[in-house]
């Protein structure tokens, strides 16, 4: 079959902001399906506002709208770009919600809808029309009922029983839902749920908890060829979302016969939908009879995961199946020889784990349920489970807690949190029987056996460290520190005896054909499959699974890195386990690796090979901490491997407090004094020294883990007691904090002589929220010339002063007048992406060039003025993530961020603010509560607020201040006084917006309350002074001008 | 415990050295591979992999453990099982290695599985000898060099049954020539009613044709095709006078039959993966096990293609809509394996019966 000859254009609508059941696999699909419709010579318009992707790049698509993610918005881009089709499952559920919404407005007019068809994506998200479909084609689906209205749950009880899951219709990762087991719980759920549902509707359903959950991933194209690309099967059974499972691929527990008939029916399901390109289909599955979950009509987290796991990339192949080609006609990239209507068989094990947030939300709720609170994860491969279950713990990076008293692990077996798959292992050593172990969980016994062999084999390496032994604890995926830690050797000595991992090839056919993909995995087996060349070649670290702090940014910059490099023909390979990601996509790199990343992970890949240099600045902190122990190793192994850019040493002296003090010392640049203190005593005499308030820190860590402001010894003591937990080995950083400064961050490359500025940023958020959590406006909008002629010289005087080769990423504090360095990281940072999507400066490009030798001078960049305006802001967790505190502070909070562009501030602030899902409202009520001593600025936001027509409320205080100054303010109780109440007027949907900065103790706890049920309801609402000014300034801007509809190139064009 | 040693020799010199398991003893013919990642004990019954040794390319084998129903015959029929791993506590029992021990079968697991794929797909199927219980890796080389060639060997009287049988069922009489019949393929059958004749390999076309059948139906088999004689004497006497079907060795038989020719393939096809495409344009995926092919270009005039391995180009079914001849080179019975193309074969021959 042709393709469609009428399909010149495509729009393609990404999913946004990274989010807690929305990460990275989005990019990674939306910039696959971007390469193969311009292969096929479609144009490509591609909508995102998400700058930190590389489907926004400027070679990957042929229009790139940076623009809110809202139908009102879409559709003025189509009608400007007048595309032939919409490719709605690109962009997770987002895109397709999108699409249908898009649709439903009348917006598609003349525009086909490719790949999953309307009525697919209703089918898909509607549980009733999903049903309808189901019971019409015979396939079962657990019993259930739909709710849309409160006085229903009693008869829901009656019809489907307890315990009963409950899920909202239209939401992302099911948030929202949950598993009742009381009639209370019923209730409580069922709330939530509808008013998070988009339709306001809910599911209450017959509960398969501990059932086997088992996933398909299936392609089907317009000649109704179907293939399974993967299936898998998650290790946590029923009960927990399965992007919260352990999971593995291929199916293991499952006879050959109950997989064909889950196989057929998925087959099935797909024809019925009518869907052309990639689905997920998963089942319930327990003794002989399987019940139809859910299905996703679109690519996911789990088709990217099918798609690291197997090598098939489905969304390159959905993205051509949607303009008419067929599966046999198209090649299977992997092989090259084959065409991609087949079924992938692997030859090893493939294990992901989830990676959750709640190293940075201590009081949230940790346990796992049918909603998703995880932010990442890993994947690993190895030829045994033992060895997969081993790679993938440590690739996660998590310390997690060992626990060995009976009580306490029983009790997390039983009601599952994060900790509950190393729990899993504690058990075993805790002698619990498998038995036991089955009975609380509902794990499959093959896996409690897996884990049981490993937890032996500590012990035969404890009885017997014999060669031999260290061997067969290798095939198990043990590393040489743990082996020798339980063997009492050293790690060297162990890592003699082992000898070297070999390497396999991940090739989509178990060998059955020869594979042109170099896409490798260690294991330790007798043939290696690399072939070793003596051109010189660079390796890439990675960065891990999307953790808050160490988000997709980072991929952004390693994939930027590897773009550059081979832009300059220079052999460029990625170490990375993150399957997510555009980075571990197989044809983004030379070579890539699929391995954790610890420093003998590392050095395995370097000894299989000739390598120049390892490029450690772009994997986010993980990699930088690399630097100086992989320095060493190179050494003693006397390789000629270098580390490429910035010294270990000159990082060194970044992270090192009193190093660093001592260089800005002698640049005679100011920072505010500081100290570090390794114990409770040197920290309280250091602080008194510096004087309260100051801000504290663990060094080492990035996202600003375990940051706090402190106010007092009392304060100081508490905090002292987890930062010497966290990180043992390196001094606590001690800093005057300064108050009410304006923070601004600036992001540099350096060639070692020269220094490109790409930007300076100016935070929204006063000094104090951390940097990532902080808004922030390119160009700057509050300072002068000459404060930012400081900020420049230092910038520069800095970056030569460490040395700096590559990027480095400066903060500075300003306050009355005086430029202050907070801290300098000579490494790529968060803002990296959001830099160059403003200006056009591929900053981490060019900072890989400068680290190959090149010069900046001979690449020709320059830095520009421009007359638009870019907003970044970030995206919080708080309405997935239940019993979190929504204030922001030093810690970093948030999972995503997105960008917002116009003319002026107003306007790129609004865009920004709307796709972070804060809808400032244009009209109607805003709630404000704020201390008497911010009054004075309360009263200026106050006044233009009501000037352009929206009504104020507030509580006794503020209402007080506010009339004295001449605005009219209602009264509203607040939440101590009683019923009706600030919730009351939220739950009714009267207030639009709140804006409540609390500073004391007592506030916070009413602020708490308040936000809690502005976050269930969707109210967007305001912490910081800073960010009410701004918002009102947006609401002023969008009133009297309306905001402009172009692509990046037009803004970046003038330039 | 002590572990017992295993080797594996190849014709080509190469040895490897692993765990045995199973009964102790040795046996040589022709190391084959399959991609399958489930449906171990299916593939190991099947009678197709007599005078084989069968690899798994999947790393950890025997994870569900010892599935009885599933048997596509009644005993374990390839020579030897080599794997990466043998799982050794499943959840449901027996145990695989328990199993291979209780039956004097023969193993070797813990050996680089992906090295010798490779190898294989390299050089084309290799012969090779496996000792269990012994470490002696000249002797393997030795005893696999000595191995007869697949296609000396006449494998399929082992396999056949050695009287004919009846199965009887309300609708059509089906003649069925069992040159190594996986159950499947009855079970197929029989989902349709058919009154079924079972007659072993060596039956002559008077024999056959006593039952008075409404078609002729050859199974798959192991080897060489050329060897099974009478089962192409059946094809060449009858064709035209009854609808006759084929799967696998029985797309041989008919090609055979009908003056075509057969060849040995490189390393064949083994797996459930397998893509073939229908005349119309339609893929499927299917299961496959075969190391002999029918030559397309052979096929006398008036047979067309039905299918077409989509990876290689291969013949995987042809017709003769005059003689009424419809044979297919991989398994529409499937186990295991995906089942897509049961009901379009076995339909489709159950419609034109009437």
């Amino acid at each position: 079959m042709p393709k469609k000859a009428h399909i010149k254009k495509v729009l393609l609508i990404g999913s946004g902001p990274i989010q807690i059941g929305q990460a990275a696999e989005f990019d990674f699909s939306g910039s696959q399906a971007c390469r193969a419709l311009r292969e096929e010579g479609v144009k490509v318009v591609l909508v995102n506002s998400n700058p930190a992707t590389i489907q926004t790049d400027p070679e990957m698509a042929d229009e790139i709208y940076i623009e809110p993610i809202r139908a009102e918005i879409i559709e003025k881009i189509i009608e400007k770009e007048r595309p032939d089709g919409i490719l709605s499952g690109m962009g997770g559920q987002t895109g397709l919600n999108m699409t249908a919404e898009l649709a439903e407005r009348g917006a598609l007019k003349g525009v086909e809808i490719l790949g999953t068809p309307l009525e697919a994506i209703y089918q898909g998200e509607d549980r009733e029309k999903f049903r309808a479909l189901m019971e019409k084609i015979g396939e079962p689906v657990p019993r259930s009922m739909i709710l849309n209205r409160m006085d229903q749950v009693e008869e829901a009880l009656r019809m489907v029983g307890l315990p009963a899951i409950i899920r909202p219709a239209y939401t992302l990762g099911g948030s929202g839902g949950g598993i009742a087991h009381t009639r209370e719980e019923l209730v409580r759920i069922i709330e939530i749920g509808l008013s998070r549902s988009r339709i306001h509707q809910v599911l209450v359903e017959e509960s398969v908890v501990g059932w086997k959950e088992i996933e398909f991933e299936v392609m089907r194209d317009a000649g109704d060829t179907c293939i399974i690309v993967c299936g898998m099967e998650n290790v946590d059974p029923m009960g927990i979302h399965t992007g919260e499972s352990v999971v593995v691929a291929p199916i293991l527990t499952l006879r050959d016969d109950e997989f064909q008939t889950l196989r057929t029916a998925a087959i099935k399901i797909i024809r019925a939908l009518d869907v052309q390109g990639g689905c997920n289909i998963q089942f319930a599955y327990m003794d002989g009879e399987y019940r139809v979950i859910e299905v996703n009509p679109r690519v996911s987290r789990s088709s990217a995961l099918a798609s690291k796991a197997t090598g098939y990339p489905i969304a390159r192949v959905a993205a051509k199946i949607a303009i008419g080609l067929r599966l046999d006609e198209i090649t299977n990239s992997v092989t090259g020889c084959t065409p991609a209507s087949f079924e992938p068989a692997i030859d090893y094990i493939v294990v992901k784990v989830p990676r959750w947030p709640f190293d940075k939300f201590k009081n949230a709720d940790r346990t796992l349920t049918t909603a998703m609170k995880s932010t990442g994860e890993v994947m690993a491969i190895g030829r045994t489970v033992e060895e997969a279950f081993k790679k993938a713990l440590r690739s996660i990076d998590t310390d997690m807690e060992v626990h060995t008293n009976p009580n306490e692990i029983r009790m997390i077996l039983s009601r599952p949190t994060d900790e509950r798959f190393t729990t899993l292992f504690d058990a075993v050593r805790a002698g619990f029987s498998i038995r036991e172990i089955a009975e609380l969980t509902h794990i499959s016994p093959f896996f409690l056996e897996k884990i049981q062999n490993i937890v032996e084999m500590e012990k035969r390496i404890r009885d017997a460290p014999t060669s031999e032994v260290i061997r067969l604890a290798k095939k198990f995926g043990f590393t040489d520190a743990e082996i020798a830690r339980e063997s009492g050797y050293t790690a060297e000595e162990v890592g003699t005896m082992a000898g070297d991992p070999t390497y396999k090839i991940v090739d989509t056919c178990a060998a059955e054909f020869p594979a042109r993909t170099p896409y490798f995995y260690s294991t330790w087996d007798t043939e290696c499959e690399i072939p070793r060349t003596d051109e010189g070649k660079v390796l890439i670290l990675g960065s891990g699974p999307i953790r808050i702090g160490q988000g997709i940014e980072f991929d952004y910059c390693t994939v930027h890195a590897v773009k550059a490099l081979r832009e300059e023909h220079v052999e460029v390979h990625i170490v990375n386990n993150n399957p997510e990601t555009v980075s571990t996509d197989f044809d983004t790199s030379d070579r890539l690796f699929f391995e954790p990343m610890l420093l003998e992970d590392v050095v395995h890949i370097l000894k299989k090979d000739h390598y120049m240099g390892v490029m450690v600045q772009f994997g986010g902190q993980n990699a930088v901490n690399l630097a100086v122990p992989l320095n060493e190793e190179l050494k003693r192994l006397n390789l000629p491997t270098r580390i490429l850019g910035t010294s270990p040493d000159s990082m060194d002296i970044a992270e090192d407090r009193d190093r660093f003090s001592l260089l800005l010392g002698q640049l005679g640049i100011p920072s505010p004094p500081n100290s570090s203190a390794y114990s409770l005593e040197e920290a309280r005499m250091k602080a008194a020294a510096i004087g309260y308030p100051i801000l504290v820190r663990p060094s080492y860590v990035l996202g600003g883990r375990a940051m706090e402001i402190v106010h007092d010894e009392i304060e100081l003591e508490g905090y002292m007691k987890e930062a010497v937990r966290v990180s043992r080995h390196h001094p606590v950083l001690i800093d005057s904090f300064l108050q009410n400064a304006i923070e601004l961050d600036v992001d540099a490359v350096c060639d070692g002589e020269e220094v490109l500025i790409g930007g300076i940023m100016e935070h929204i958020e006063q000094a104090g929220v951390h940097s990532g959590d902080s808004a922030c406006v390119i160009p700057t909008q509050s300072l002068s010339q000459s404060i930012l002629g400081r900020v420049k010289d230092y910038t520069r005087k800095i970056a030569l002063g460490l040395g700096v080769v590559g990027l480095v990423n400066i903060q500075f504090a300003v306050k009355d007048d005086v430029v202050y360095v907070l801290e300098a990281n000579p490494r790529a940072s968060r803002t990296v992406p959001f830099v160059s999507k403003a200006t056009g400066i591929p900053l981490a490009k060019i900072a890989a060039k400068t680290m190959i030798g090149k010069k900046l001078k001979d690449l020709g960049y320059r830095e520009k003025a421009y007359s638009h305006v870019a907003v970044k802001e970030v995206l919080l967790p708080f309405n997935k993530l239940p019993g979190v505190d929504t204030v922001l502070g030093p810690e970093m909070k948030s999972t995503g961020e997105v960008m917002g562009i116009d003319y002026d501030f107003g306007r790129a602030y609004y865009k920004a603010s709307i796709s972070a899902d804060n809808t400032i409202p244009v009209e109607g009520n805003i709630f404000i509560s704020i201390s008497k001593e911010q009054k004075d600025e309360v009263v200026q936001i106050a006044k233009k607020l009501k000037e352009i027509g929206l009504s104020l409320y507030g509580t006794g205080g503020t209402v007080d201040y506010l009339t004295e100054a001449g605005i009219p303010a209602q009264l509203v109780r607040k939440v101590q006084e009683g019923s009706p109440n600030v919730i009351d007027l939220l739950r009714r949907g009267e207030i639009r917006m709140i804006i409540n900065t609390p500073t004391d103790k007592q506030s916070r706890q009413d602020h708490y309350q308040i936000m809690r049920v502005a976050v269930d309801y969707g109210v967007p609402y305001i912490t910081t002074i800073q960010a009410a000014r701004a918002a009102a300034m947006a609401i002023e801007a969008i009133k009297k001008e309306r905001i402009t509809i172009e692509p990046l190139s037009h803004y970046l064009g003038a330039m | 415990m002590e572990i017992m040693k295993a080797v594996l020799g190849l014709e080509d010199g190469t040895c490897v050295t692993g765990e045995g398991f199973g009964a102790v003893g040795e046996c040589s013919g022709e190391l084959v591979f399959s991609t399958q990642m489930g449906g171990y004990m299916e593939a190991l019954t099947d009678p197709s992999y007599h005078g084989q040794i069968l690899m798994f390319t999947f790393p950890t084998i025997g994870n569900y453990g010892v599935d009885r129903m599933n048997f596509q015959a009644p005993r374990v029929w390839a020579l030897g099982c080599v794997a990466r791993e043998i799982c050794p506590v499943p959840e449901a029992r027996p145990a695989f290695a328990d199993f291979f021990e209780e039956n004097g079968l023969l193993g070797i697991q813990g050996v680089d599985t992906r090295m010798l794929t490779v190898k294989t797909r390299v050089q084309g199927t290799l012969r090779a000898a496996l000792l269990v219980g012994d470490e002696d890796t000249d002797r393997a080389v030795d005893m696999a060099r000595r191995a007869k060639p697949i296609s000396d060997a006449d494998l399929i009287p082992a396999v056949s049954c050695t009287e004919p049988y009846h199965i009887a069922g309300k609708g059509k009489r089906i003649a069925v020539i069992d040159l190594g019949i996986k159950k499947n393929m009855i079970i197929s059958l029989r989902h349709r009613d058919a009154d079924i004749h079972v007659f072993p390999y060596n039956s002559t076309p008077d024999q056959v044709m006593a039952c008075r059948p409404d078609a002729l139906f050859i199974s798959n088999g192991p080897g060489d095709p050329v060897h099974a004689t009478d089962a192409i004497r059946c094809v060449k006497d009858l064709a035209g006078t009854l609808p006759i079907y084929g799967i696998c060795m029985g797309n041989q038989i008919c090609g055979l039959g009908l003056g075509g020719k057969t060849y040995k393939m490189k390393f064949g096809h083994r797996g459930t993966n397998q893509p073939v495409r229908y005349k119309d344009g339609s893929i499927y995926i299917t299961t496959q096990n075969h190391g002999f092919a029918v030559a397309a270009d052979t096929l006398p005039e008036g047979a067309n293609v039905l299918y077409s391995n989509v990876n290689d180009g291969t013949l995987e079914g042809f017709e003769d809509p005059y003689l009424e001849i419809t044979c297919v080179q991989f398994h529409p019975e499937a186990h295991g394996g995906p089942r897509d193309t049961e009901i379009p074969f076995f339909d489709t021959m159950f419609r034109r019966l009437g």
